[in-house]
């Protein structure tokens, strides 16, 4: 067990983990954190976890967690970590189920009081347009043919069949498509829960919202993203639904196998993994990269739903309705990314589970509007709080694989927030505070209450203090449409 | 007294965890079904009785208890049915059949994404077995 005493202290905001706490670490842990959420954290089991994945073969650096962290599986959620190429290894179970889950922000010219009486119709129409609940069918039906060209094209699929702009594509991590996937190594199942699910949005702690830009704390980047001070944004936070879940559950099990061949050992089974370099690290991140472009797509579709549901309300009530691309990040993905680690310029294998790839100023992957800031980062907080546009730094690139922060983070048990709070009672507080709110389930909003989460203010202050992001600007939730 | 067999959800932070026990390994995996079902809140139609036969392997119990419950995820997700009769049986080298009864899905809660093996280790108690089962959620 992790304790205080065993942290090495950089700096107000960053904290390591040394190498030398377990016989089996092969890199440190690299803590963004304040101490007082640090304290918080020690109740579960995150440090464990971030100590059990510093033990994977092939590392680099160091293991990295963000201030948003908690217990996952196998690996902390917030957790980030880079394996060298050629022979490092790929983990599944590192990388998550919910493959390329993922945040899109859009934002408008619409001003808050312009909007104000439409806003329940609105949230009535996204609702409307935007398939969601456990189980629920998408907006797409697909052949295995259109499957296939949606794993290999992502978002260009979206936009060849009229659901997408250039600027939709341009605005999102990899052009919403990442090269490299195999859909010859996504099994039968994955298909078959794949092809009717595209353009749902969910369950869970999914969701899209319509918010307000209340605050902005960087101008040049904030006009550059196209975000105006009292204009309405939407945020749409989802991932690869069934397809992804399954190709996760298939490698995960796969490589059960695949460890005892490779000789490796694991701190937690979930953790299995296999060289980048072997077939079954190539079949993994062939199938995954299907998984990420299903996502891409599927945020993509989303958004295209809620410009169709803007468009029924607002068309004819004002002048300019439409909701433009900010920016479209994903985040639980393994990625081949260059990084300069202890001085050397080298290819990884770059792990985010509950994380953002958080580029800097002058990274060639951005597009050319967003070079002199850095990467747009959107972290959401929960469904009554704040959430951020942040942009990535130049020190994100030296000290965390160019990354940073994904969310607030949980803090309270689902089954704990069940019995404190009513789905009811929270939806009509909820509503006393102008927000307003359509949900499938009154027990999966609970499980999703403010309270169930940190405090995204702090989460925010710990990556900038840290120097691993900027702010740009601060959004309050109208409206809120949940699975 | 604790009862021979069972289940009962424990705090995780992110996911859902399940602690099962139960006399001995067929009994374990009849009673995480049963778990997984009721973390979900499964509801099923009274009509439109369902018979399915599995038939899995595995190296281990935790791949096979692991194997066992992403089978009947998929029936739940791809054909919408759950089970609420089961006959399982396991020899000696993992090799697992199952004979299930249950019906069409009435109605579900919360949408479970995969059975992790974090942690997973099944252990001998003074009741049987026992296990830890962390769910993605």
């Amino acid at each position: 067990m992790v304790t205080l005493q065993d942290l090495k202290r950089i700096s107000d905001y960053e904290w390591e983990i040394p190498q030398t706490f377990r016989q089996d670490m092969r890199v440190p842990v690299r803590l963004f954190s304040t101490r007082r959420m640090l304290e918080e954290v020690m109740k579960d089991k995150s440090l464990e976890q971030a100590v059990n994945a510093a033990t994977l073969p092939g590392l680099v650096g160091h293991v990295v967690v963000m201030p948003d962290m908690h217990q996952g599986y196998g690996f902390p959620i917030g957790g980030v970590a880079a394996t060298r190429l050629p022979a490092g290894v790929i983990s599944p179970g590192g990388i998550g189920y919910d493959i390329n889950c993922g945040v899109r922000l859009l934002s408008s010219q619409i001003s808050l009081e312009a909007a104000e009486p439409y806003l329940d119709e609105l949230a009535t129409a996204l609702n409307q347009h935007c398939p969601s609940g456990v189980g629920e069918k998408g907006a797409v039906r697909m052949t295995e043919a259109e499957l296939e060209a949606v794993c290999r094209q992502g978002s260009r699929w979206a936009l060849m069949q009229g659901f997408a702009n250039e600027a939709d594509l341009r605005r999102t991590e990899e052009g919403g498509c990442v090269e490299g996937a195999d859909p010859t190594k996504v099994s039968k199942r994955a298909r078959e829960r794949g092809r009717p699910q595209l353009g749902s949005l969910g369950a869970g702690n999914h969701f899209i919202e319509i918010d307000l830009v209340e605050q902005i704390f960087d101008s040049q980047a904030a006009s550059l993203m196209g975000l105006e001070q009292g204009h309405l944004a939407v945020q749409i936070h989802c991932g690869s639904r069934g397809f992804g879940h399954q190709i996760c559950t298939d490698y995960v099990q796969e490589f059960q196998g695949a460890v005892r061949r490779f000789g490796i050992h694991l701190a937690d089974r979930e953790l299995v993994c296999a060289p980048l370099n072997s077939p079954e690290g190539q079949n993994y991140l062939g199938a995954m990269r299907c998984a990420a472009n299903y996502a891409f797509a599927n945020r993509q579709i989303l958004a295209h739903s809620a410009r169709k549901a803007f468009e029924q309300v607002l068309a004819g009530k004002m002048k300019d309705w439409y909701l433009h691309q900010v920016y479209d990040i994903c985040h639980n993905m393994g990625k081949i990314e260059t990084h300069t680690i202890d001085g050397e310029r080298m290819q990884v294998c770059v792990h985010r589970k509950g994380a953002t790839r958080a580029f800097g100023p002058g990274a060639p992957e951005l597009p050319d509007e967003y070079k002199t800031i850095g990467q747009p980062v959107l972290v959401p907080g929960s469904m009554g709080t704040a959430s951020y546009v942040l942009v990535g730094t130049k020190a994100s690139m030296e000290r965390s694989f160019g990354s940073t922060c994904h969310g607030s983070g949980r803090l309270m048990s689902r089954h704990e927030a069940k019995r404190k709070v009513r789905g009811e009672q929270l939806r009509k507080d909820l509503e006393s505070k102008g927000i307003h709110i359509r949900a499938g389930s009154m027990a999966g909003l609970a499980e999703e209450a403010p309270q169930a989460y940190k405090d995204v203010d702090q989460v925010v202050e710990a990556v900038v203090g840290g120097g691993i992001a900027r702010k740009v600007a601060r959004l309050r939730p109208l409206a809120v449409i949940k699975g | 007294m604790k009862p021979e067999f069972g289940f009962r959800e424990h705090a995780h932070t992110a996911d859902w965890e399940l602690e099962v026990w139960a006399p001995d390994f067929p009994g374990l995996l009849e009673q995480s079904a049963r778990g997984m079902y009721s973390i979900s809140g499964m509801h099923l139609q009274k009509k439109g009785h369902r018979v399915e036969t599995i038939r899995l392997h595995a190296d281990d119990a935790e791949s096979l208890l692991v194997s066992f419950l992403s089978e009947l995820l998929w029936l739940e997700q791809s054909q919408g049915v759950a089970f609420d009769k089961f006959s399982i049986r396991v020899d000696d080298h993992y090799d697992l059949l199952a004979e299930l009864e249950g019906s069409a899905i009435a109605s579900i809660d919360k949408d479970i994404k995969a059975v992790t093996y974090h942690n997973m280790a099944i252990e001998a108690s003074l009741h049987g077995l026992r296990v830890s089962i962390v769910f993605d959620v």
